[in-house]
């Protein structure tokens, strides 16, 4: 059976929400890593979790990418090995360079925490398998510095390899100003590397996984990725 | 022992919403003379090197590699 890693950085905060959707919700294996860790040898999936790594100083993810961890998880993915990083984590793996583009403030400068929606943009990815194209989740997001930002070229390249899995949409799916309130490029809520093995997204799916806890929307993604790795 | 000045702005295509919002509070001040406002950074970084042009490498690697994302910063450097 695969085993899950989700790394801990200092001032993580969603690695615990991570940990549980895969252990209890997903009777996965998991355990943690400390950014200090550098054997990676056992891990099949990584999961770079949510939170505010190094207190976000200079820009965030800016500190938490030259952790020791963060060198081996570039090997890791640069291998082909799947990589996952939520909100935070997104951040993280932007600066590390392992997807284009950067974060910057939300367009309307407030934090923002609450369920939005996201359509899905493209299935044929290993974190998407288990839905529809133009299917709307309803997921949480909580971040102040999730306006994605990439320059034409680089949007253009995205769409073109299909790398976009996931826009903010209303909840019929339409692309609205509304809906995009972070004021992200294209209303990107999360895209992955050219490989298709790093995924990077500002929305928590990893907290959408329980009725009892508002949205189970996140579900499917994860039975993707068990999916692929089983097959794998 | 060199002291570098490092400058960190947004690039001009990018939006600054923290320069609107501090430029819209200058309005509500009466400050209409001020047309445009970009907030960047500013870093102090002292810089142990045997010579100015040695000095100002080091500076530019720290900047490429972590002060600034050239995807959406620009950065300029003085070397007292």
């Amino acid at each position: 059976m695969a085993n899950f890693g989700v790394i801990v950085f200092p001032g993580s905060n969603c690695d615990h929400d991570a940990y549980h959707a895969l252990k209890h919700v997903m009777n996965a294996d998991v355990k943690f890593l400390w950014h200090k860790d550098t054997d990676l040898s056992d891990i099949d999936f990584l999961i770079v979790p949510g939170g505010f790594s190094y207190g976000d100083y200079l820009r965030s993810g800016a500190i938490a990418r030259f952790s020791p961890i963060m060198q081996e998880v570039v090997k890791f993915a640069e291998k082909g090995g799947p990589v996952m990083g939520i909100c935070n984590g997104f951040q993280i793996l932007l600066e590390a360079g392992l997807i284009p583009g950067a974060m910057m403030h939300n367009n309307k400068l407030r934090f923002v925490c609450k369920s939005v929606n996201i359509r899905v943009e493209n299935t044929e990815s290993m974190f998407t398998s288990h839905l529809k194209k133009g299917q709307v989740l309803n997921i949480p997001v909580s971040h102040g510095e999730g306006n994605y930002f990439i320059d034409d070229d680089g949007l253009k390249a995205l769409n073109d390899n299909n790398q976009v899995l996931f826009r903010y949409t209303d909840a019929e799916g339409n692309l609205t100003d509304e809906a995009n309130f972070n004021g992200s490029r294209d209303s990107i809520a999360g895209i992955t590397n050219v490989g298709g093995n790093v995924l990077g997204m500002m929305p928590h799916p990893e907290r959408a996984m329980e009725k009892i806890l508002g949205s189970e929307d996140g579900k499917p993604i994860f039975d993707s990725i068990l999916n692929s790795l089983s097959i794998a | 022992m060199y002291k570098a000045k490092v400058n960190v702005t947004l690039r001009p295509s990018i939006l600054d919403p923290k320069g609107k919002a501090a430029h819209h509070a200058l309005q509500n001040l009466g400050l209409d003379q001020v047309e445009q406002v970009r907030i960047g950074k500013f870093i102090e970084l002292d810089v142990n090197a045997d010579s100015e042009a040695a000095a100002k490498e080091v500076v530019e690697a720290a900047c490429a590699k972590l002060l600034a994302n050239e995807v959406m910063e620009d950065f300029e450097i003085t070397i007292d």
